[in-house]
């Protein structure tokens, strides 16, 4: 989704609702948000939702984070 | 974005059953690719964004008997992140700073224009907007979200986002064609500033009206 260099064809394709034709830069920007999404997502991540998992949902009040390190 | 069942056996104000809390942690899974792009978009480092991920993670945790099973998980965290980041902005932890990485990449030379457009010129423009209509841009130029959706995520009206998007794109493609975009960080001085006058209104409630 990174790669829809689309010339030739134009930006004429449909908007999002806005009133204006979008620039032409617009599919810059989803490409930003698209590179990132489409990052391998580091293990932090899961680790840190795996731990709350562990928890008693009552408690995980946001204590989780610092007892350890996010190695396994 | 609705990839979440809705299950009844939810007792509302109770605690989740094993089935809820499942389908809570793989829907909250799910979004944190979209979380990672939507702080990246807001805060610019990639490390000070996966902070504000983290510190999602576990305030939606936290929170999670205030989910409502079948909504969007996407739109839910949206908000906890927003919020998130607009209060570490006003511990100034934030400094508008970009991403180096980007500035590899280069978006294919628009027809009509002399220079391509830098990816990481692009996103250097983005954040010198003003917290508001960069994350209004974020959310329906980038996120995909509609005028509504972002409006319900920023908790304002939806001609105020429409505005909003609409300012963002104005100054980004006065800023591109100009190529008067702030250099670095040193410059981003001026960005944040005004940034951080921005958040005084929003803190003070004055920030939907303010906008003019």
């Amino acid at each position: 989704m990174a790669s829809n260099f689309n010339q030739g064809g134009g930006n004429g394709r449909g908007d999002d609702g806005a009133q204006q034709r979008p620039p032409e830069w617009a599919d810059g920007l989803k490409q930003l948000y698209d590179s990132v999404v489409e990052e391998a997502l580091p293990d932090s991540f899961k680790d840190l939702l795996d731990r709350l998992d562990a928890l008693d949902p009552a408690r995980g009040k946001g204590a989780a984070r610092d007892g350890r390190d996010t190695s396994q | 974005m609705s990839d979440g069942p809705a299950n009844d056996e939810r007792q509302p104000g109770g605690s989740l059953s094993a089935i809820d809390k499942a389908s809570f942690k793989r829907e909250l899974t799910d979004v944190v690719p979209h979380l990672r792009a939507f702080a990246r978009g807001l805060c610019g480092r990639p490390d000070l964004a996966d902070d504000l991920v983290q510190e999602t993670l576990l305030k939606a945790w936290a929170a999670q008997d205030r989910f409502e099973p079948g909504t969007s998980m996407r739109a839910w965290t949206f908000v906890i992140l927003r919020n998130a980041y607009l209060t570490d902005m006003r511990r100034n932890r934030f400094r508008g700073e970009y991403d180096e990485g980007v500035a590899e990449r280069i978006l294919t030379a628009p027809a009509g224009q002399e220079e391509p457009i830098h990816l990481s010129d692009l996103h250097r423009a983005l954040l010198t907007l003003p917290a508001e209509r960069r994350e209004a841009l974020l959310l329906v130029g980038a996120g995909g979200f509609s005028y509504e959706e972002a409006a319900q995520i920023c908790g304002c009206a939806v001609g105020t986002i429409k505005s909003r998007v609409g300012r963002a794109r104005a100054a980004l493609t006065e800023m591109l064609a100009n190529g008067s975009i702030p250099r670095r960080a040193s410059d981003d001085a001026v960005a944040h500033s005004a940034i951080l006058e921005e958040l005084d209104e929003v803190a003070a409630g004055n920030g939907v009206s303010s906008r003019p």
